[in-house]
């Protein structure tokens, strides 16, 4: 086995009875974007502050490079977070804010300026820099807060939803940002985050996690199409679940589930030899395409539950779809998801 | 420095200052308290009596008649006093009449002045020799005596005391409103008066709840007002400073002490209800009451505010003429002969800068003390049941009338066997009891200012290897500057006005501004009592201006926007 640049080794963590945190382990490389994504509550956010020294693990150990880390205070670990509400200090200007960190570290004045600077440059703030954080728009606060964690060169940089408070239009350029400066600097970054689409555009890796677990570690690749299990199927994107009994002929084992996006189901107008009928019950426009629900039956009774699919605006357009017209379905093999069957987020809650 | 700063850094301290918070205020507030207490249930030669003196206080007619004439004087005080100032805050925050600034600084007015000036107004308006009295010395076809000296007379003076303070809290609650349910009540066809009880009534309940407490117990406690209009009328807080330093008889002074906490008590505990419930009133989502035109209401609502600060006015007006001229009413010639001390029962100009030292001292200790208890009640994170406990003690002192505190401070401070015994008789113990009596409202505006602060400030400042120390001195107390100027400014203030505590506390030879103002009123030296107060007002008005001048100069530096966001959230 080679050796991850930061491992995190069986660290659990419990508030009194509750364990926030149970048996995580995870392997990150240098230079590596990763994101820790789940619903609230799943503990990533406690991950990110006991890797930042803000909490401590109940057991389990943190290694950096070849030092442990574990017990160590944050300002040892030479790793700089940023701070979901960014936390700027609002009676230093955006330079000072900057300097806080470094003038900790024993440099120069004019290194320090050189430094500050570089930060603000690397952000395209430089303009900014005599301005208090008040005078400036959220983004870029965003941008100021995180040229700040830049700029004490850490072995790690964390990211607190870094985006969560901003209007999507703002997230959107800033997602592209973070990412254009890890690659251009190479950092190796820790991003928290329970926006889906968040950590597909970004990550390199994508670790899931649920109930104080991780449930599913892998690129945004695998995570979208090879989903661990339904929850993270349902977690990730869209996805329909339905009994096994209907395909695979044979067997009809209750414990599995089938499972498909709704961007691979294919719609026909004609019936053929192993596509579905349905009858469309519900038709959402999303601008490039169209989302559209449908009853459809398996073995003569009629599902509870819709069926999702995604067209494409201009072939929906062509097929002429309406409401209440008969249509068939067929779900192509290679994308089918099978799983045990367990519980999905909506049973959960 | 950098040996503080690790220490400081480390849990030991926060430890050691939840300690001296906690132990310093049980020192101060509740040893004393317990002597009052204990006090009340003995005899004058030390033997337990249990409530006798309770029983021998209500079977003293001329004792048992106070209570109810103070009860009598706070009833009418706080019924007059919260009228006036509901409409007076309701003209200012839900009418279109223009002054609102002019009016709300009049309104204001009577705060920085003490008591006993309200009553010297009074006296050369209605009193014997009074402008109004005598219609203008004779000038007018009529006269008019509202019989002044006695009920009458406090009850005006109290008023013209807790009118400032209703109207400031009014307008605070008059300021917070959802002006959606207005639109809602609009819609559904709510006539005006509807929406008045319906809307706006339910929405500042606990604000005029907490006036109607604040003015009862501010008037139920007071000695300034009543000792100089009160003339044979006697009430709970005259009752007291004449058992203690005209009898000497400290178990009855005691006792009348402990009636005088009880309504101050109610208030607090009330207050701390009325508070919890406020809180989820007004939400992000509220959109701000919008005033429509309306001339007839504006017109009622000018002619209201000009009334009432035009005799917030004509009272200060009265005080200052009286105070340049020469013989009232006779020589009616200006000058400045009552501005020179030196030949009245005041012992000169010292007492002024007595209290001008004193008002500094407490200002700064004050300060200091209240900002540092707030900031390690606040931010440390150790020893939370004591942090909680220092907390109350905190803000106990808002249940403990002035008199209260000066009573409790002899018992406690001039027993031979209290180690702080060498305190008594000195400065230092006036300003502690100033700093004790003011401790709570500027513990809680430093505690609120800190709250606003960002929680993750500290934990951005570790992340980034940089001390709590550091951040204090850097961030956190710049941040908190326009309130401790604020803090700072409140405690001098007070402590110039103050007469409550102090007079059992000062020494002969070092006597206070207001002290010589009840002395030179007593002794007939009205005028020179007047001048006295014109200079006190005078100096308040410069700290307060000057605090304005700070606060507008840091604003600028910090660039005002994060400070008004901070004030809305």
């Amino acid at each position: 086995m080679t050796q991850s640049y930061l491992s995190i080794q069986g660290v659990s963590k419990r508030f009194g009875l509750f364990a926030a945190l149970e048996h995580i382990s995870i392997e990150i490389d240098k230079n590596e974007f990763v994101c820790l994504l789940g619903p609230s509550g799943c503990g990533k956010t406690t991950l990110l502050r006991m890797l930042a020294g803000l909490e401590q693990p109940t057991t389990g150990k943190m290694i950096l490079g070849d030092r442990e880390i574990t017990s160590l205070p944050p300002a040892k670990r030479n790793i700089a977070m940023m701070f979901q509400s960014y936390a700027l200090f609002p009676n230093l200007t955006a330079a000072e804010n900057i300097a806080f960190g470094l003038q900790e570290k024993k440099l120069g004045k004019k290194e320090i300026a050189a430094k500050v600077e570089e930060a603000l440059d690397m952000v395209d703030l430089s303009h900014a820099a005599a301005k208090y954080p008040s005078q400036l728009s959220g983004g870029q606060q965003q941008r100021i807060a995180l040229a700040r964690a830049i700029a004490l060169s850490p072995d790690v940089l964390l990211l607190d939803e870094p985006l969560s408070a901003l209007d999507a239009k703002v997230r959107q350029k800033l997602r592209r940002e973070i990412r254009r400066l890890h690659e251009q600097y190479g950092m190796t970054t820790v991003m928290v985050t329970h926006d889906q689409d968040e950590a597909l555009t970004m990550a390199d890796k994508i670790v899931v996690m649920d109930h104080g677990e991780v449930v599913q570690v892998g690129t945004p690749e695998e995570i979208y199409n090879k989903p661990a299990n339904p929850f993270v199927a349902d977690f990730i994107g869209a996805i329909n679940f339905f009994e096994y009994s209907r395909f695979e002929n044979a067997q009809s084992d209750p414990n599995r589930l089938l499972a498909i996006r709704p961007e691979h189901v294919r719609l026909l107008q004609q019936e053929s030899e192993c596509a579905i009928p349905a009858t469309i019950s519900e038709i959402e426009f999303r601008g490039a395409f169209y989302r559209i629900f449908l009853e459809w039956q398996e073995e003569g009774q009629i599902k509870n539950e819709l069926l999702t699919i995604d067209l494409i605006a201009a072939e929906a357009q062509r097929l002429g779809i309406a409401r209440g017209k008969k249509v068939w379905l067929e779900f192509p093999l290679e994308n089918l998801l099978t799983f045990e069957h367990a519980p999905t987020i909506e049973e959960q809650e | 420095m950098k040996e503080m700063t690790s220490i400081f850094d480390g849990k030991a301290i926060q430890k050691w200052l939840i300690g001296l918070v906690v132990l310093g205020l049980s020192a101060s507030v509740l040893l004393p308290l317990g002597q009052l207490f204990s006090k009340a249930f003995y005899n004058k030669n030390g033997q337990f009596i249990g409530l006798d003196n309770f029983v021998t206080y209500f079977s003293t007619p001329a004792l048992a008649g106070s209570l109810n004439n103070t009860l009598y004087i706070s009833a009418m005080t706080t019924l007059i006093a919260v009228t006036l100032a509901f409409l007076f805050a309701y003209a200012l925050t839900r009418s279109g009449i223009r002054g609102k600034r002019v009016f709300r600084a009049i309104a204001l007015l009577p705060l920085f002045a003490p008591t006993m000036m309200h009553g010297i107004a009074l006296t050369y308006l209605f009193g014997n020799q009074g402008l109004v009295t005598t219609g203008i010395f004779g000038l007018l076809p009529f006269q008019w005596d509202i019989d002044l000296y006695g009920p009458v007379g406090i009850i005006l003076a109290e008023i013209v005391y807790v009118f400032p303070q209703a109207y400031l809290i009014l307008a605070v609650s008059l300021a917070f409103a959802d002006y959606q349910l207005y639109e809602a009540a609009d819609t559904l066809g709510a006539n005006h008066w509807r929406k008045f009880f319906v809307v706006t009534i339910p929405s500042v309940k606990y604000g005029i709840v907490s006036a109607c407490f604040v003015c009862f117990t501010l008037s139920f406690t007071d000695f300034g007002a009543p000792k100089v209009v009160g003339g044979q009328f006697s009430v709970l807080a005259t009752d007291v400073y004449k058992q203690v330093i005209g009898q000497q008889n400290m178990t009855m002074g005691a006792t009348v002490g402990l009636l005088l906490i009880i309504p101050a008590l109610v208030a607090f505990v009330v207050d701390r209800i009325v508070e919890r419930k406020q809180h989820a009133a007004v939400t992000a989502k509220s959109k701000p009451y919008r005033i429509k035109e309306n001339r007839l209401r504006d017109l009622f609502y000018y002619i209201l505010c000009v009334s009432v600060s035009g005799f917030l006015l004509l009272l200060m007006a009265a005080v200052v003429l009286a105070s340049f001229i020469k013989v009232w009413p006779y020589n009616l010639t200006l000058g400045l002969d009552h501005y020179d001390f030196s030949n009245v029962a005041g012992e000169g100009i010292e007492p002024l800068w007595n209290s001008i030292l004193v008002a500094l001292l407490t200002a700064v200790i004050g300060t200091a003390v209240t900002f540092i208890t707030a900031y390690t009640i606040e931010k440390s994170q150790v020893w939370k049941g004591l942090r909680q406990a220092g907390y109350f003690l905190s803000i106990l002192p808002l249940a403990l009338p002035g008199m209260v505190i000066g009573l409790a401070y002899i018992f406690f401070f001039n027993n031979p066997s209290n180690p702080f015994h060498g305190m008594y008789g000195t400065i230092w113990i006036l300003i502690l009891a100033n700093v004790i009596h003011f401790f709570a409202v500027g513990f809680i505006t430093a505690t609120s200012a800190l709250k606003k602060l960002d929680p993750e400030f500290e934990q951005a400042a570790e992340s980034m290897g940089v001390s709590q120390t550091k951040l204090l001195w850097r961030v956190t107390i710049p941040v908190c500057m326009p309130a401790i100027v604020e803090m700072a400014v409140y405690f001098f203030i007070n402590s110039m006005v103050t007469i409550s505590a102090v007079v059992f506390l000062y020494a002969a030879d070092f006597k206070l501004a207001s002290v010589s103002i009840v002395n030179m009123d007593d002794a007939g030296d009205v005028a020179p009592a007047a001048a006295m107060s014109v200079l006190i007002v005078f100096l308040n008005i410069i700290a307060r201006a000057g605090a304005e001048w700070i606060a507008s100069k840091l604003r600028k530096r910090t660039t005002g926007s994060y400070q008004e966001k901070g004030q809305v959230a």
